[in-house]
């Protein structure tokens, strides 16, 4: 399970590192969201400060959709995914390795919207541990219920307006939890609120991570 | 909600089906000699639809029996009709009873006057949207991917139950706003269960959405149970998150809307058969969607097929090379040229 995971996740960024989709489009989309919500909330560095928790975790949500839905796209065309299915790889490890090769991805996004949060919108981390923690706990979730979804919708002819739909609401409890941890981890916070969103965070990702090591397969059956 | 159960005996949509097939095939018919057949099957289908909606099909021309074959529906046995027929009367009756005794026998409130007589309804459908109809989505939805349980029958109730559900949840929002303009002064408020509803809201818009997808009954069967399955997954988790979120924001003093009011007999035994009556308009909402959505599936299966069979009879017999024709096209390129 472990070797396939590695493999595919492997595949996954080495098509990335050639087509640079992820670099040339998505981060721009995300720096983009951070100068629209900018614009949106006004030009008081206070307010944005205030609001930078929130508007990161929520650019990171809409980044999460595109890189899915870039990672259904690449196995759409020429049989790729009954390639998949036929190359013996294990369904487990097959969404492992799409999930990691998803939050890879996120993670450099994170570091790219988070170093942008700092600088446009002024905001002062004050915990960096539990930033961090957040961010991955984060990423892990967005990326295994993102490649849940996306599997379930890869067939449809729909999927690019059903999968925002179907999985933004789905991430919910992340976007809370990692508004609140910033909140507590930032400057005027108070860093022991950040804990049990932490360990929710940590629910979350046991609970999602452990439905797509079980069901992956029959859900790629469905498609 | 009254008027809806009034339509307790009105037949589905599936079976007035035959009928409009037939209406949409008119103006073709007219530019050929079939006149008199038009209006003869006309007559004979919608008024076997009713009764023996199998023989509309087969006996239309009383010519020559077509030669595509066409599935007779699915008909409902007496049993399942009579229990449909008596839940529904049952619903009506308690829904009746419950606005009678709602709005003119129970005496208003102390403090927020009448109001407060939003008790008898706004707590029962919430119950039902959030309680019921979505455990049981969850349950039925979890009972179909079990391969020892798979049969479609969990997934029709599945779709049934999320559809009513989300009717409920609605109402549960709309009411609840209603309510919380006057005694709250907002009509919504971040609170951790409006929140928590208005998720579930979404979660199952989209399970209703990606139902609506064409698809073989299977494979839209495990994609929607798929769904049903990590949306009931996250109902905990967004559960636990709202409630943090709002206590940490302003402390759960909001939601509690005069529930310490001293409830006075008669109003109790309203809030209890409110209950009850919004529970059995449930159940019976349900078991209509259910049937209409096995006709539904009949009709996706046997729609072109039937049509093709229209279409025979109506040119006196069948038309040469025509018989079993599985395809629109060159079906409909044949006769239009006969």
């Amino acid at each position: 399970m472990w070797r396939d995971a590695a493999l595919v996740a492997g595949k996954d960024l080495r098509i990335e590192g050639r087509s640079r989709v992820g670099l040339s489009q998505v981060a721009p989309f995300g720096i983009v969201a951070l100068v629209l919500f900018a614009f949106a909330l006004g030009p008081d560095r206070d307010v944005m400060a205030k609001g930078a928790p929130g508007l990161f975790w929520v650019a990171i949500l809409f980044c999460t959709v595109l890189a899915i839905q870039r990672s259904v796209s690449v196995e759409s065309s020429d049989g790729a995914r009954d390639g998949l299915r036929l190359s013996g790889i294990d369904p487990a490890g097959l969404f492992l390795g799409k999930a990691t090769a998803v939050a890879a991805q996120l993670v450099v996004l994170e570091l790219l919207l988070g170093t942008g949060v700092v600088v446009l919108y002024g905001a002062r981390i004050e915990v960096a541990w539990m930033i961090v923690v957040s961010c991955v706990l984060g990423t892990i979730g967005l990326a295994a219920t993102g490649t849940l979804y996306g599997a379930l919708s890869s067939g449809l002819r729909v999927r690019e307006t059903l999968l925002p739909f179907l999985f933004l609401p789905i991430a919910a409890p992340v976007l809370l939890a990692g508004t609140r941890v910033f909140q507590a981890a930032m400057a005027g916070g108070t860093p022991s609120d950040g804990l049990q969103w932490l360990r929710l965070l940590a629910l979350f990702d046991v609970v999602y991570v452990a439905v797509g090591i079980v069901l992956f397969g029959p859900i790629q059956e469905t498609a | 909600m009254t008027s809806d159960l009034t339509s307790a005996t009105v037949p589905g949509p599936a079976t007035e089906a035959p009928g409009a097939d037939v209406e949409a095939f008119d103006p073709v018919t007219a530019t050929t000699d079939g006149d008199t057949v038009t209006t003869d099957a006309d007559t004979v289908t919608t008024g076997a639809a009713a009764d023996h909606p199998s023989t509309a099909a087969v006996t239309n021309s009383g010519v020559t029996p077509p030669t595509a074959h066409v599935a007779p529906p699915p008909v409902q046995s007496a049993r399942a009709k009579a229990i449909e027929r008596t839940v529904g009367v049952l619903a009506l009756v308690g829904t009746g009873f419950t606005v009678w005794l709602g709005l003119w026998v129970t005496p208003p409130d102390k403090v927020q006057g009448d109001l407060v007589r939003l008790v008898y309804i706004h707590p029962g459908v919430a119950w039902v949207a959030l309680y019921l109809a979505f455990g049981l989505a969850a349950v039925s939805s979890l009972l179909y991917l079990w391969p020892r349980t798979r049969s479609l029958f969990w997934d029709r109730l599945a779709a049934a139950a999320v559809e009513v559900g989300v009717i409920y949840n609605i109402c549960t929002l709309v009411s609840g706003s209603i309510w919380g303009k006057p005694t709250w002064g907002v009509w919504w408020a971040w609170d951790a269960r409006l929140t928590l509803t208005a998720v579930l809201l979404v979660l199952f818009l989209g399970y209703l959405a990606l139902r609506r997808i064409p698809a073989e009954p299977e494979v839209r069967a495990r994609r929607s149970a798929f769904v049903a399955l990590f949306a009931a997954l996250d109902v905990p988790l967004v559960h636990f998150s709202v409630d943090w979120w709002n206590t940490l924001h302003q402390g759960a003093t909001v939601l509690n809307p005069g529930l310490s009011l001293k409830i006075h007999g008669s109003m109790a035994w309203t809030l209890l058969l409110g209950f009850v009556a919004l529970t059995l308009a449930f159940v019976w909402m349900l078991l209509v969607r259910y049937r209409i959505g096995v006709l539904e599936d009949w009709l996706d299966a046997n729609e072109l097929d039937m049509a093709l069979a229209e279409r025979q009879s109506e040119g006196g017999g069948p038309v040469g090379g025509l018989a079993g024709a599985p395809t629109r096209g060159p079906a409909a390129d044949r006769v239009g040229a006969a």
